[in-house]
């Protein structure tokens, strides 16, 4: 039995000495190898490709002998090809959202579930939940890994629970207020529509019990988290996990809110160069790739997540010694090229949140006459509209330098009327690029 | 003094002032003077009618995006040279005109006209000492 003090879910664990942690992860990788070996022949194929045999796989730094895996590789494994047990162990599945291409379907058995559930109680610890808590789920439930995920780390601490899936924004604000939610964990997007919808509603901000938000599943800034926090009256943690390696929980952030703490006794993560996939140093910029240590039913190693970040190990000053994420940068499968220069929707947001503006926004990428077209609409602030365009063009005229200093690049802003950028209940989609639909190879 | 007109934003799109036509009709209002200011972009639909309050409280119920901006009326003989001598007269005392509409109804005696400057009671003022007749929302709801 665990026992909950306020600080650690699992304390043994999150503040375990790196040496030690070291050692943890050297004993199961070696273990995981071999079993995926045995078990995966997708990745045996890999393997034995690549020339390396299990055995070969004595320390952790061997690891860069493994081949990768990519989203395509899920893509072509689909639906059975990665699971590493009989169907009569496994208990569940997930799913990712698609929105990037093909299904990904991801198996548990019951110890995967309960990992991954662990992960997430140790994320909603951190952000101070207890079993005093009322911790409202406002993801999606579902094959997304975002409702059940909350929902399974939060019965784990003995929060009370409202599964409210996501949208019915009416419904939400209703219990949130009745029932006196403490924790609310939805994506960042959906808690910033919270909090407006709360202000239409005559709510002053952190007129409400919450304390606390676990927001992840999608990008956000800085800034954003600033917004929410205002808004709702509460501190912000953000939560980073995929649906390949489990689901949120794979990260998760503390009270110092200086990056997530990666639950290393289940994950071994890597930094590398996204081009010619070299392991980089710790404390380089690159492409994030984890490898599930224990996972029974679909134990992926070196997933590559797409996701740009820097891993570092600090001490940090809540005691956990797991090491650090920053918030990524975006995956690069958003990364957009636009002119010849990388472009993240983050970066956009960024300046859009420092300008003063709210974070509704779409940006509209196309290519005319073999040029590209940069176009981003923004909803103005009530208080800018009067009689004249001039104001507005004014404003415009100001956002576009702002863009132009942070992206490098002039995107043409259009300010349209508020409320009128359709809002987000789950994944916001922000990007329209229409150089896809017409097969432009970028 | 000053009368109140109506600015909404209208997106340029197909159909995007039919919602605004629409609300205003089906509020049962009329339309007495009305321009459009217009970029690449947007438009902005300026509206001079019996009744704002009616008519903003429609425009919003149809997601219309409105704003109420005082502007200055004036009627002026209906003749050669009337609105040259009110213009003469603002220019004099170095009040600029922003924008300025004529009204779609006339009076047989004036015409009306709307005007948009940066100060409405120092440019009423003068009008005023100039002989130049201005126009009341009194005025507007009885045309």
């Amino acid at each position: 039995m665990i026992i909950i003090n306020k600080r650690y879910y699992q304390k043994e664990f999150e503040t375990m000495p790196v040496n030690e942690i070291k050692k943890l992860q050297e004993y199961k990788l070696i273990h995981q190898v071999r079993y995926v070996y045995e078990n995966v022949p997708y990745y045996r194929n890999l393997m034995d490709k690549k020339g390396v045999k299990p055995e070969d796989i004595t320390c952790l730094a061997d690891i860069s002998k493994l081949p990768f895996l990519s989203k395509d590789d899920l893509r072509e494994a689909y639906p059975y090809g990665m699971l590493a047990t009989d169907i009569k162990d496994c208990v569940r599945i997930q799913s990712t959202s698609g929105t990037t291409g093909k299904r990904v379907v991801a198996f548990y058995t019951q110890n995967d579930v309960d990992m991954w559930e662990d992960c997430v109680a140790r994320a909603i610890v951190a952000a101070g939940g207890t079993e005093d808590d009322v911790v409202q789920v406002a993801y999606g439930y579902g094959l997304f890994t975002g409702g059940s995920g909350l929902h399974g780390g939060s019965h784990k601490v003995g929060c009370l629970t409202l599964p409210m899936s996501s949208g019915n924004t009416e419904r939400q604000i209703q219990f949130m207020m009745d029932l006196r939610a403490t924790i609310l964990c939805c994506t960042p997007s959906y808690a910033a529509y919270i909090g407006e919808s709360l202000k239409e509603r005559g709510y002053k901000p952190g007129e409400n019990s919450l304390k606390a938000g676990i927001f992840g599943a999608e990008p956000w800034t800085e800034e954003m988290r600033r917004d929410i926090q205002n808004s709702l009256g509460i501190k912000a943690y953000d939560i980073y996990g995929l649906t390949e390696t489990s689901g949120p929980g794979v990260a998760y952030e503390c009270e110092c809110q200086k990056g997530m703490h990666i639950n290393e006794d289940h994950f071994y993560a890597e930094i590398i160069d996204p081009d010619t996939g070299e392991v980089l140093p710790e404390g380089s910029k690159g492409e994030l790739v984890f490898t599930a240590l224990d996972k029974e039913a679909f134990p992926l190693l070196r997933y590559r997540t797409r996701d740009i970040t820097i891993l570092t190990r600090d001490k940090c000053s809540c005691g956990r010694t797991f090491i650090r994420m920053q918030k990524p940068m975006g995956r690069s499968d958003d990364m957009m090229i636009i002119r010849g220069v990388n472009v993240f929707p983050s970066q956009i947001e960024a300046v859009l949140l420092n300008s003063g503006y709210a974070p509704n926004y779409q940006i509209i990428v196309d290519r005319v006459n073999n040029t590209d077209t940069f176009d981003i609409n923004v909803e103005m602030l009530p208080e800018d509209f009067s009689d004249t365009p001039k104001v507005i063009t004014k404003k415009e005229k100001e956002l576009q330098s702002a863009m132009k200093t942070m992206l490098g690049i002039n995107p043409a802003i259009h300010l349209v009327a508020p409320k009128t950028i359709t809002r987000s209940e789950g994944k916001a989609v922000r990007v329209i690029d229409k150089r896809k639909a017409i097969g432009i190879n970028i | 003094m000053a009368i109140k007109q109506l600015s909404i934003f209208v997106q340029n799109r197909e159909g995007a002032l039919v919602s605004v036509t629409d609300a205003i009709a089906k509020a049962n209002v009329d339309i007495r003077a009305m321009s459009v200011a217009d970029t690449n972009d947007f438009g902005i639909f300026r509206l001079i009618v019996t009744d704002y309050d009616s008519a903003k409280a429609a425009l919003e119920d149809a997601n219309c995006f409105v704003s109420i901006t005082e502007v200055v009326g004036v009627a002026v003989e209906d003749e050669p040279g009337a609105l040259a001598n009110v213009v003469k007269v603002l220019a004099d005392h170095n009040i600029n005109i922003e924008y300025m509409y004529a009204f779609i109804t006339v009076s047989k005696k004036y015409a009306y006209v709307v005007l948009r400057v940066e100060d409405n009671a120092a440019a009423e003022q003068i009008l005023i000492d100039n002989g130049v007749k201005l126009v009341s929302e009194e005025d507007i709801a009885s045309l």
